[in-house]
């Protein structure tokens, strides 16, 4: 490459790599937790996952009147996570959590306890429920349930369960093979 | 006031471990203030107490359930008060000299010496059963924590957990006691049940197992191997704990519970037979010892079984007795320990045999020793004598109205007896430490500093006034022997002399005898020598500990095997064999009745559930029959799938999305561990023959049972369905998702444990990572680790395969 630059002179016109893309299908360097890579499932997984997540956020609300609820939210959320650690490996699952498995597990943890104590500090029953009504400029009326935090604290534990057992069973093994691995490399050589 | 005291106890006792980082051990200097404080506000409700009116205080509990803490300060806790309180903060300022800045923990030492103060203060203030158990559970853990205070010697610690099993366990006994007390009488406060004591077939057995409990507290014998034990602990934690307070616990609730229950039918023989020998058997072994700590133990162990005779009299003379005994014993016994303490702390041995010369350095410390023994042998005019008269004066001929003429003297033959041992071992002691040996070379060591001698002085003088005065101690026996029942008692006073009387020549006897035991005492240790070894409970202690250790470990290795097929068999064996017992138990008694036909049994509602019931058991079917793993595992999945179908054909849509979805998730994260097994399950660990014809069974009959009991238990309704009023509530609510609301609204108290369960296990499972990654570590380096080993070995077809596909390691797949 070098040297064709020498030889021919520089023209002005599109840098080399103009119509390569400007990013992978998924954010990191992919090593797949099993098997080779598979560019399909990583289209899938940049596709779907989006939507997975919207998808749980909508069970999540929607919880209150339809199918649905915290419990199912947060399964569908961690389907996603799961999903990119299949396509990408650990690495590509590392990136794409907001915090450490531990940390989602106690914000969960507090916003459902806070939510179910918050009453008792208005001299109230633990866990009343409280219902606001107001008016929001597209969604019109809107009432919003108090049990709706104690909701997203359940979702947040259940994607913080998920998570730290994929990290247990998946990530930490799959490290360990690797090391195994390099290590009976090694003594084979 | 009471419970103020008690709180401020434990208040001072958290300040205590930052306030030792900068005073030292005059730490124990602020550790005294609680106890002086105490002591101060029992002073002032003396004359009340003189008159016949404790002061009493209640804290409502839980009144809603009639639980209420009484407290009341009578004649005999007032006694206690002033050894817990009086003796113990004299003790807390001697610590404060006896300890070096270097002493570890200290702060931990002061703290759990309130705390324990406190304790036993709640022991002898409390009027409520229960509570006193509570109190007194609480008096044993911190004599645990006390005796193990060098937790990095092993003898120590061994020594805190003897004590601690011993005490703690019988306490259950007592505890199970005080509940068939409580309910025979319908009420725990003590002061009603003494005063009316319940009657029943149960209140014997109930009088054993409080007995059982008290003796194993005070160290009766043949429980008695836990306090020379003890003795591991500093010195001035044997005196408190060990001498004047913690053991006399169990005295203390003899001589409580004495008026209320001595004519119940066990009582007097368990108390006259286990104290009686307590005190022969302490004081016999108190003449063998040679450190001058274990001697003063076990004559200890032989005073509490003295006070322990005394205590359970019942008697009016013994409630004088008492009172005066538990005094003089925890003046002597407490200057003597202190003493003992101060000669080790200068000398650095207490073994008598290597001391000589020490009365001659430090005089006053011989002195007030000299007193103190003095009083344990019961010379005049000390308080020890003044005491024993009255002593004696409970079992003379007719003075117990349950013993006849030759009971009473035999008791009281025995009382002289252990009191002769109790002259030879007191003369031994200060003989021993003090005086001049021509055979024992001297050392060199500092001589004591007055405040270090002050509590010791102070103790002696408090062994020697009350015997030149005993008007100031009488009025006190005499308002607690106004408790007793028996009223028409004889006059009876506190004095040093009665007139020539049965008593004074039982003293001169013992005095005169216990001087020849002492001229000879070197034939009377030959004696002991060529005397059998008496067979001693530790041993059985001992056969105990190991009984419990060797029976875990034994069904730990037969049901932890770690087979798997082995656990569910167990699981499901278990399943079949109690539930499933009385189902079909109930099924044969009709107890359970099910109409097998016209009922309401249908095939199908709509013939997709027949399909989805094919879908489930021919996949079922398969999974079991199925060699590879990854298949099996599909199967299971797809059993799985066809039970969400069912149910949203029943109408549960909630339900189905929640399984697929758990479903997909369980298949996912078993794929990851699929990983690293085999593909096909291995011949090896499929079961064969019978046990394979077991598991089969097993496994159809818990089956069978799960459905039989799913059919029957829909007839078995008595009670409209709890969901019935759900509706309304939901309509009520806003909400048309009646499972999202119950979970998150009606039952939300449930959904916070579950999702507090699942935390646990998520930080178990981040806690296992974190194990496995030290492991881990190791693996790659360590092949010599024992625990790495079966790892490697379940690697290894997985590196082989790997090394079969990417063909870069084919040696060593064949290797």
């Amino acid at each position: 490459m070098a040297q064709d630059d020498e030889r021919v002179p520089a023209v002005p016109g599109p840098p080399d790599d103009w119509e390569a893309p400007r990013e992978r299908w998924l954010s990191t360097v992919v090593r797949p937790a099993f098997g080779p890579r598979s560019m399909l499932l990583e289209v899938v997984a940049r596709m779907l996952i989006p939507a997975i997540l919207v998808f749980s956020v909508y069970l999540l609300v929607a919880g209150h009147n339809r199918p649905g609820g915290g419990f199912a939210g947060g399964l569908v959320a961690s389907m996603a996570f799961v999903l990119r650690y299949v396509a990408g490996g650990r690495y590509e699952l590392a990136a794409g959590i907001p915090a450490r498995p531990p940390v989602i597990l106690a914000l969960g943890l507090l916003l459902s306890g806070g939510t179910a104590g918050a009453p008792l500090l208005f001299g109230e029953p633990i866990l009343r429920t409280h219902t606001w009504h107001f008016e929001l400029p597209v969604f019109g009326e809107v009432h919003l349930l108090s049990a709706l935090f104690f909701e997203i604290g359940v979702y947040l534990i259940v994607v913080g369960l998920v998570l730290s057992v994929v990290a247990a069973l998946g990530a930490r093994m799959e490290a360990e093979e690797e090391e195994t691995r390099a290590w009976g490399e090694g003594e084979v050589r | 006031m009471l419970p103020a005291l008690i709180a401020l106890h434990v208040a001072v006792a958290v300040v205590l471990p930052p306030l030792a980082v900068r005073l030292g051990p005059r730490v124990f200097l602020v550790a005294a203030v609680p106890l002086l404080a105490t002591a101060g506000w029992a002073l002032l409700q003396l004359p009340g107490i003189l008159d016949g009116r404790p002061a009493t205080a209640s804290v409502p509990w839980a009144p809603e359930l009639g639980l209420v803490l009484d407290f009341r300060l009578d004649a005999l806790a007032l006694t206690m008060v002033a050894l817990i309180s009086g003796i113990g903060s004299l003790i807390f300022v001697y610590a404060a000299w006896y300890f070096s800045a270097s002493e570890r923990a200290l702060g931990r030492l002061a703290a759990m010496m309130v705390l324990f103060s406190a304790s036993m203060l709640g022991v002898v203030v409390t009027d409520n059963l229960l509570a006193l158990y509570v109190f007194w559970e609480l008096t044993t853990v911190c004599s645990f924590v006390l005796i193990g205070h060098s937790d990095h010697r092993e003898n120590s610690r061994r020594a805190a957990i003897q004590a601690l099993i011993t005490t703690a366990g019988f306490g259950l006994l007592m505890l199970i006691g005080f509940l068939l007390l409580g309910q025979a009488a319908g009420t725990y406060r003590i002061s009603e049940l003494v005063a009316d004591p319940p009657t029943g077939p149960l209140v014997p057995l109930a009088v054993v197992l409080v007995l059982a409990g008290a003796f194993a507290k005070s160290a009766q014998v043949p429980l008695h191997y836990w306090l020379p034990a003890a003795m591991v602990a500093p010195t001035p934690v044997s005196a408190y704990l060990h001498a004047a307070t913690m053991v006399k616990g169990g005295v203390y609730l003899v001589a409580r519970l004495a008026p209320g229950f001595a004519d119940t039918g066990p009582w007097l023989p368990l108390v006259l037979s286990f104290g009686l020998a307590t005190m022969v058997v302490g004081a016999w072994r108190a003449m063998r010892q040679d450190d001058g700590k274990l001697l003063l133990a076990y004559g200890t162990v032989s005073q509490l079984g003295f006070l322990t005779v005394l205590a359970g009299a019942g008697t009016p003379i013994s409630g004088i007795a008492v009172v005066a005994m538990l005094l003089a014993h925890g003046f002597f016994k407490s200057t003597l320990f202190l003493a003992v303490g101060v000669i080790d702390h200068q000398v650095g041995t207490r073994t008598m045999s290597r001391l000589s010369g020490v009365g001659r350095r430090m005089p006053v410390l011989a002195t007030a020793a000299a007193v103190a023994a003095g009083s344990m042998a019961g010379l005049p005019p000390l308080l020890g004598f003044v005491a024993k008269e009255a002593d004696f004066e409970v079992y003379l001929p007719g003075h117990h109205p349950a013993l006849s003429v030759a009971g009473s003297s035999a008791v009281l033959l025995v009382l002289a007896l252990g009191s002769v041992l109790t002259f030879g071992y007191s003369a031994r002691l200060w003989w021993g430490s003090f005086t001049t040996k021509a055979e024992v070379a001297e050392r060199r060591y500092p001589s004591a500093g007055p405040a270090f001698l002050a509590p010791v002085v102070l103790l002696a003088a408090a062994c020697l006034l009350p015997g030149l005065a005993p008007s100031l101690v009488d009025p006190l026996a005499q308002a607690h022997a106004a408790t007793m029942p028996h009223a028409a008692a004889p006059d009876y006073h506190l004095a040093l002399w009665h007139g020539f009387s049965l008593p004074l020549l039982l003293s001169v006897a013992v005095t005169a005898a216990g001087l020849v035991l002492f001229a000879n005492r070197e034939r009377f240790y030959r004696l002991q020598s060529a005397a059998p070894r008496w067979p001693d409970a530790e041993v059985a202690y001992h056969l105990f500990v190991h009984a419990v250790y060797s029976t875990a470990l034994g069904v730990t290795r037969r049901l932890q095997t770690g087979s798997l097929p082995l656990y569910l068999t167990v699981i499901l064996g278990t399943l079949l064999v109690v539930p499933g017992g009385w189902f079909v138990w109930s099924l044969a008694s009709s107890g359970l009745h099910v109409p097998m036909s016209g009922g309401d049994w249908r095939l199908w509602d709509t013939p997709v559930q027949l399909v989805l019931a094919l879908v489930v058991g021919v996949s079922a079917i398969a999974a079991v029959r199925e060699e590879r793993r990854f298949p099996a595992l599909l199967l299971l999945g797809a059993t799985g799938f066809g039970m969400c179908g069912i149910f949203v054909v029943h109408g549960a849509p909630d339900l189905a999305l929640t399984l697929i979805l758990v479903e997909t998730l369980t298949m996912i994260i078993l794929i990851f561990v699929l990983r690293r097994l085999p593909a096909r399950f291995a011949s090896g660990a499929r079961r064969v023959g019978w046990p394979r014809r077991l598991t089969a069974v097993v496994c159809a009959l818990a089956g069978i049972f799960v459905a039989g009991v799913l059919a029957a238990s829909t007839y078995a309704r008595s009670l409209p369905p709890a969901s019935v009023g759900y509706w309304e509530e939901a309509e009520h609510a806003g909400s048309a998702n009646l499972v999202n609301l119950i979970l998150a609204d009606f039952r939300a108290m449930d959904t916070i444990g579950e999702i507090t369960v699942l935390v646990t296990a998520a930080v178990a499972v981040a806690s296992l990572v974190v194990a496995n990654r030290r492991t881990g570590g190791e693996n790659g380096g360590d092949e010599g680790n024992g625990a790495a080993k079966p790892v490697m070995a379940r690697n290894e077809p997985v590196i082989g395969r790997e090394g079969h596909e990417t063909s870069t390691g084919g040696g060593h797949g064949s290797g």
